[in-house]
């Protein structure tokens, strides 16, 4: 299979996704909801208490890269029971029964769950202007939050399919999402600042690909400043790399 | 175009696919009958590369299915059990994206879309979602989409299964036009003995994994040995004087009534009338329904499905 054909099945995978959020986007405006009570309760009530220290900027304008990765991670994390759904329902059978890849199919799937995270980016954007948090809205920058957001959701995505092939059902997805969100959000720099954790939780959020993705986006939205945004973008490459490749290992034991 | 040696799967120690081997031709339409468990959609779903095998390994159009699996997809279709395509897409779309999957080369791809639209009578339809679409129109379109790519190899896996009788023959004759201009060879699984008779050059009859019979439709229904006629009889009959009758193979009676196996039994039933009085009489020829109940029912009764009924029997006293 030469390269082309396998950029362009990847692809096909992806836009059957679009289409299908273009024929029925009631799923992502809900999905809207969660971010929106973050920003809107959580951000402004701990913004007018002033209780973190988050240097020289508000708490809203600290929370709302944060806020953007979470509901992004929401999503990917999730991506799996969608996946569990179309083994049911027999499409992944069909797209495995084609003579794509397997890791064709699998950044196909984690590429349409960007296109969702790309959504969710959007209408975070929008909340901050209309909640007149101030972000950089640099042309470079933004793309620059585009591109994190894609590989965030490529990286969590394939993830959650890695362990869709061992979890096999909906339930135990459900279980396990919901056990991984949690941890991986509190333990990142998402909603405060690494160095307001204990030492213990300190070790525990550098080895969080979170809060690498936040770093990355607070330093596109808020400083400017761009020292630690190489690290940032090579860990996420790399976690990514890892996680399809595994993926499309272990993506044939869905039909087990 | 289809060698199938040793092929072997097991979960666990069970073997749902038992050392099969088996040899189709081009240009057949085979069918794979069996009780349901009995390991059908199992040697489809490993001829088709979506599992492994434990042991063993098929050809399938010259490709190995273990070495070479990219290949063995490119050149079969597959239309599955339950319907695949994704209901929220229409059903053009479905088929875009299938062309675009097995690299259908641009310049040809909507004029085959629309053409295998038109030959499964969905083209007036292809703009509405799926889901929008009866049980029947589902399989068109599954059927559809299987022969985009125009594969040499076909596997059906109860192509007809839910479909009214007449969207059923319809069915058939696309099958059977398809192998005669297409020359394309069919493997089907069906739990329809006519479908079955009606479609399919030969028959294999597999069984907890094992094919346990393997010959043309006509053959198959040989071995039940003559036509089946059933006689109730008015009175406890003299079975003696009609076993000395050199046409009737085989004799039984079961529930008060005659059940013979007998050569010929248009001409001979004048004959047996003398021998007995009779309340009513039935007779016809076997067909695949007597080949199958004789050859499965053996095993039928402690599959999964005979021994819940049996349990659920007592269970009701």
């Amino acid at each position: 299979m030469n390269i082309i054909q396998f950029l362009y099945n990847a692809i096909t995978i992806a836009e059957m996704e679009a289409r299908k959020i273009r024929h029925d986007t009631t799923e992502l405006w809900t999905r809207l909801v969660q971010p929106a009570l973050w920003l809107l309760i959580f951000g402004e009530t701990f913004n007018a208490m002033r209780a973190m220290s988050t240097g020289s900027f508000s708490y809203i304008q600290f929370i709302t890269p944060g806020i953007l990765a979470q509901s992004v991670l929401f999503i990917a994390i999730f991506y799996g029971i969608t996946v569990v759904w179309e083994r049911d329902v027999g499409i992944i059978t069909k797209l495995l029964s084609t003579p794509a890849s397997h890791v064709s199919i699998v950044l196909g799937k984690s590429l349409a769950a960007s296109i969702r995270g790309i959504f969710q980016a959007m209408m975070i954007f929008v909340l901050a202007l209309i909640l007149e948090v101030h972000i950089r809205l640099d042309p470079i920058d933004i793309a620059g939050v585009f591109a994190v957001t894609i590989l965030f959701a490529m990286c969590f995505s394939s993830l959650s399919m890695l362990l869709a092939s061992f979890m096999k059902t909906r339930d135990r997805m459900m279980g396990i999402g919901q056990a991984l969100t949690m941890p991986l959000f509190f333990a990142s720099n998402a909603i405060y600042p690494i160095s307001a954790m204990p030492v213990w939780l300190q070790y525990i959020s550098k080895c969080n690909p979170l809060s690498y993705v936040v770093d990355a986006m607070r330093s596109m939205l808020l400083s400017g400043s761009y020292e630690n945004l190489p690290l940032d973008i090579l860990i996420l490459i790399a976690s990514t790399v890892v996680f399809v490749s595994l993926a499309s290992v272990t993506i044939k034991r869905l039909l087990e | 175009m289809i060698k199938i040696r040793n092929l072997t799967k097991k979960y666990e120690s069970l073997a749902v696919v038992d050392n099969i081997n088996l040899e189709i031709e081009k240009g057949e339409i085979f069918g794979l009958l069996g009780p349901n468990g009995a390991g059908k959609t199992t040697v489809i779903h490993m001829l088709a590369t979506l599992l492994k095998p434990t042991s063993g390994t098929a050809i399938v159009n010259g490709y190995d299915i273990i070495t070479e699996p990219g290949k063995v997809r490119s050149s079969i279709g597959i239309v599955f059990q339950a319907p695949s395509s994704d209901d929220m897409l229409t059903g053009y779309e479905n088929l875009k994206i299938h062309a675009f999957l097995y690299s259908v080369p641009s310049y040809e791809r909507e004029k085959r879309i629309q053409s295998v639209l038109e030959l499964v009578g969905l083209a007036d339809r292809q703009n509405d979602e799926v889901k929008k679409y009866s049980g029947g129109m589902r399989r068109r379109l599954e059927i559809a989409r299987g022969l985009l790519h125009k594969p040499k190899v076909m596997f059906l896996d109860e192509p007809t299964l839910g479909l009214d009788p007449s969207s059923r023959e319809m069915m058939w004759e696309y099958i059977q036009k398809l192998v005669k201009e297409e020359d394309m060879t069919f493997i089907l699984t069906t739990h329809y003995m006519e479908e079955a008779d009606h479609l399919c050059n030969r028959i294999g009859i597999i069984d907890q994994g094992k094919i346990i019979a393997l010959d043309t439709p006509a053959n198959l229904k040989k071995i039940i040995g003559g036509d089946i006629v059933k006689i109730k009889p008015k009175s406890y009959p003299n079975l003696e004087n009609l076993k000395k009758l050199i046409y009737i193979r085989k004799i039984e009676l079961i529930n008060g009534e005659i059940i013979m196996y007998v050569d010929n039994a248009r001409t001979n039933m004048p004959d047996i009338l003398l021998h007995l009085e009779a309340e009513y009489v039935e007779f016809r020829s076997p067909d695949l329904n007597d080949v199958f109940l004789k050859l499965a029912s053996k095993n039928l009764k402690e599959s999964v499905e005979g021994g819940f009924m049996e349990r659920y029997a007592q269970y009701g006293k």
